[in-house]
């Protein structure tokens, strides 16, 4: 029964995270083939894959390397993109922090955007979930990104030529994250932090290392914070 | 070819590996199942229409592929992306609708 129910949820987690594949394959290839350009071999780029895992994050260190930025630059710029995946932890603490510490490792290592926003959104629609089921809905989000996420990687390392400009596969992921995100403005609270977000991220888009994304996001989290007890003590008094 | 140097390289895929780790493992592995105060339970709530968004909308504006000039193509497709999802609440549709404005309207304009 119980493994029946968790392999429902693995399931249905496998579902929801397919329509990344389209993302994913040609941010991957993309990846591979810049690397190569940069001098890497076949195995340092799939090592670069396998053992950091983020996209954003190795394009910049990437980038970095080839301007040869010291070495110290490299890792604190590539961190600070990185940074948002504590702000996912933190996030998906209360629905998976009672897992083994095994599954918790392992839901920290394929915790990136495309696992978190397919993840969360199903947590806080689906409180009855319980922990096992979450643990494997996530794994199966994550399943058609993180082994694609390798294999285009060495496809791309392989090829060594660029993927023409006109396939405008750069914003494949915006229109991926947009459509994910509509469904999540459930409340005035919800939106009230994604303008605020917004709107800081354009003010503060010339801040270095990326630390501007992660200003707007406190301060999108600070104004749905408030905006949520606002709406409290109103609905509390009316 | 600008070769990086390989030792260079490996510090920073080292380091990069266990730093992305820590970051992802710091809440989800250290916290675990213990309480977190209710404060910080209702700002997490906002994680993901805050920083999603904010990680977006530079890309809308300024978009990497055209050097950060304005794109009517791609600010056309993410607002279909976005309207579609907001009504219909089907990613896939959602998805698709900005897929079919974004080449759409490259070819159109192209």
């Amino acid at each position: 029964m119980t493994s029946s129910r968790r392999k429902s949820a693995y399931l249905s987690g496998l579902y929801d995270g397919s329509p990344f594949i389209l993302v994913i394959v040609p941010f991957a290839t993309l990846f591979g083939v810049l690397a190569t350009e940069a001098g890497l071999n076949v195995l340092e780029a799939l090592a670069f894959s396998v053992v950091v895992i983020a996209g954003a994050a190795q394009f910049t260190a990437l980038q970095l390397m080839v301007e040869d930025a010291p070495t110290v630059i490299v890792l604190i710029s590539a961190l600070a993109v990185n940074l948002r995946m504590a702000m996912y932890s933190a996030s998906l603490t209360p629905y998976i922090g009672a897992a083994p510490l095994w599954q918790r490792a392992i839901c920290a290592y394929v915790t990136v955007d495309q696992s978190y926003v397919v993840g969360i959104t199903k947590f806080e629609r689906a409180p009855e979930m319980t922990v096992p089921q979450r643990v494997a809905y996530f794994i199966g989000a994550v399943t058609p990104v993180v082994p694609l996420w390798y294999a285009f990687t060495f496809v791309g390392a392989l090829i060594g030529t660029r993927v023409p400009e006109s396939w405008a596969l750069d914003f494949a992921i915006p229109i991926c994250f947009l459509a994910m995100i509509a469904p999540m403005f459930r409340t005035a609270a919800h939106v009230v932090a994604a303008l605020v977000a917004v709107v800081v991220a354009l003010l503060a888009a010339g801040v270095p290392y990326s630390l501007g994304l992660i200003v707007a996001g406190v301060a999108g989290m600070m104004a749905g914070a408030q905006t949520e007890l606002w709406l409290e003590r109103r609905g509390a008094a009316a | 070819m600008s070769d990086i140097d390989s030792a260079t390289l490996w510090i920073v895929i080292v380091g990069l590996g266990v730093g992305s780790f820590a970051l992802r493992f710091i809440f989800i592995g250290l916290v675990g199942d213990r309480a977190m105060p209710a404060w910080l339970l209702r700002h997490l709530r906002y994680t993901a229409v805050a920083i999603l968004p904010a990680l977006v909308a530079p890309q809308v504006i300024w978009p990497a592929a055209t050097d950060g000039a304005f794109d009517i193509p791609r600010a056309a497709a993410a607002a279909v992306a976005f309207g579609v999802g907001l009504v219909t609440k089907n990613v896939i549709l959602a998805i698709a609708g900005g897929a079919i404005t974004l080449y759409g309207l490259l070819y159109l304009l192209g």
